[in-house]
């Protein structure tokens, strides 16, 4: 929530965009095969902030639907997706970035994994979350970074 | 488990990556006796009409924690049943400008309302749409006793309406599709189970059908079975109704919530409660 008010600063002090890191809008994320090369808020994830986002209900909520020998110290681990220890060695970083970004472009239209950057998502959207993405753009970069950390199995 | 098995597969043969098969936690293989009488919590899906995805339903009193369920068994250690009594005080309270109870018109409630909860929601020709127990409820309040119909959820409404469920406790739920335009309501509330809502964009079938069994956080998903309400919630500490625990569902994959009775809702009571057929009324049953 307060780097984009630090880019904010940055631009106004240096008057230029050049070599800023600029955030890719939800609509504008390219997907080339089931994957997202490019991060899409212009710099890198801190993995220590995406594993808090993988646990907090309100963020990434990702242990609702996962389990994760990583955080066993936390009560309740659910089963509807796969575990996801040694997720590193299955994916990328530009896969991973794809399925946390819109699962359903890597899955298929019927999975239950929330899309968390895209704003193709159900019908009747609480007034609150209206044009909103569940992550932001640097979450979303702070949870790749964590999921690869995730080496052993 | 085989729904599941199918979903990972579909997803396999879209995904150029290798998918792991997540474990699921199956449903007790228990029997529940409630006071002696045996319900029946596990029964052949219903055939007519077409299309129902399992082959087995079961009662989600299967997916509960031993101490839940315990609860249950006993009338004594359930504490839906204070509500049940209340209930009954309500049956018998007049009420209304008309000077009449619920009594005045149907007398022993054991008898008049033996197994009439078991068959709702059903056809009501005069308003042209499904009444449940509530809008038959409030129904009589209007037009027989002259007083105010229930605001939603309000305590007597709760209280009332679990006190006539309990008295078809045991019988399978069974609803006539075939009065008036019962059909209709019924694929209305089949899309309505199937469709995505909220920017988690889940659908019941996404938790209900596909994740039966499965572990979403610390909950058990069931098949979300309608048999058992009004349920009393541990949680909340009191009976909860239907319409709120429809609510309360669609609120969590982050929509806006349609308003209890609603035509959305009253389809989607519909299709539910076909979708149990076979299982016992258990109301008040005991939830987390
Ligand atoms: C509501 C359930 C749900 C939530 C919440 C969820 N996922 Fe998933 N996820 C799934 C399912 C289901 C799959 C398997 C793909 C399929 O079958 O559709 C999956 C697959 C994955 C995979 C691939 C795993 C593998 O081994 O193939 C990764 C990585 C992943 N999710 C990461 C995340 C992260 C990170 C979050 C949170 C930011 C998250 N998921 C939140 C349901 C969920
Ligand atoms: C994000 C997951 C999720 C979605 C989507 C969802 N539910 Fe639920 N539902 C739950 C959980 C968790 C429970 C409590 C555990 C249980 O009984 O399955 C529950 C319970 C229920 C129950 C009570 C079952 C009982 O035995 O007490 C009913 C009925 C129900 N849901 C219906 C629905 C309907 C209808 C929809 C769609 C409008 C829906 N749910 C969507 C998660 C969900």
């Amino acid at each position: 929530m307060l780097r984009p008010i630090v880019v904010g600063c940055a631009l106004i002090v240096s008057g230029s965009i050049a070599g800023q890191a600029a955030e890719t809008a939800p609509a504008s994320v390219s997907f080339d095969g089931g994957a997202v090369k490019e991060t899409v808020s212009g710099g890198p994830g801190d993995p220590a902030e995406g594993r808090k986002v993988f646990v907090d209900r309100g963020l990434g909520n990702c242990l609702a639907c996962h389990a994760n020998k990583d955080l066993s110290k936390e009560q309740f681990h659910g089963n509807v997706g796969p575990a996801v220890d040694g997720v590193a060695g299955r994916y990328d970083a530009a896969q991973l970035r794809a399925i946390v970004v819109n699962a359903k472009k890597v899955f298929g239209p019927e999975t239950v994994m929330p899309g968390f950057y895209t704003l193709d998502v159900g019908v009747d959207v609480a007034e609150k979350f209206k044009g909103k993405t569940i992550l932001s753009a640097d979450q979303v970069e702070d949870v790749v970074a964590y999921l690869r950390t995730l080496k052993g199995e | 488990m085989r729904k599941t098995a199918i979903a990972l597969l579909g997803a396999l043969s879209l995904s150029p990556f290798a998918l792991a098969t997540a474990a699921s936690a199956d449903p007790v293989d228990e029997e529940l006796v409630i006071d002696g009488q045996k319900m029946i919590t596990e029964a052949p899906a219903p055939k007519v009409p077409p299309g129902h995805p399992f082959d087995e339903v079961l009662s989600g009193w299967l997916f509960r924690e031993a101490d839940t369920r315990a609860m249950e068994v006993d009338s004594f250690e359930n504490p839906g049943m204070l509500n049940v009594e209340r209930g009954e005080e309500i049956w018998n309270t007049v009420e209304g400008a008309a000077g009449k109870s619920c009594a005045t018109c149907h007398g022993d409630v054991a008898e008049s309302m033996k197994d009439v909860g078991a068959h709702y929601p059903k056809w009501n020709a005069k308003a042209g749409k499904p009444f449940n127990l509530e809008l038959q409820i409030n129904q009589c309040r209007t037009e027989q006793m002259k007083a105010e119909p229930y605001k939603f959820d309000a305590q007597d409404q709760k209280d009332l309406t679990a006190y006539i469920k309990h008295q078809s406790l045991g019988i399978p739920v069974k609803i006539d599709l075939s009065a008036g335009q019962m059909m209709d309501w019924w694929k209305k509330g089949h899309d309505r189970y199937y469709l995505r809502t909220g920017q988690l964009n889940l659908s019941c079938a996404s938790c209900h059908e596909k994740n039966a069994d499965h572990y979403i956080r610390a909950d058990h998903l069931s098949q979300g079975q309608t048999n058992g309400f009004p349920t009393y919630r541990l949680k909340q500490g009191n009976l909860v109704s239907l319409h709120n625990r429809f609510r309360g569902c669609i609120r969590d994959t982050r929509a806006e919530q349609p308003k209890a009775f609603s035509d959305e809702l009253m389809a989607l009571e519909v299709y539910t409660a076909w979708r149990g057929e076979g299982l016992s009324v258990e109301t008040p049953a005991v939830r987390q």
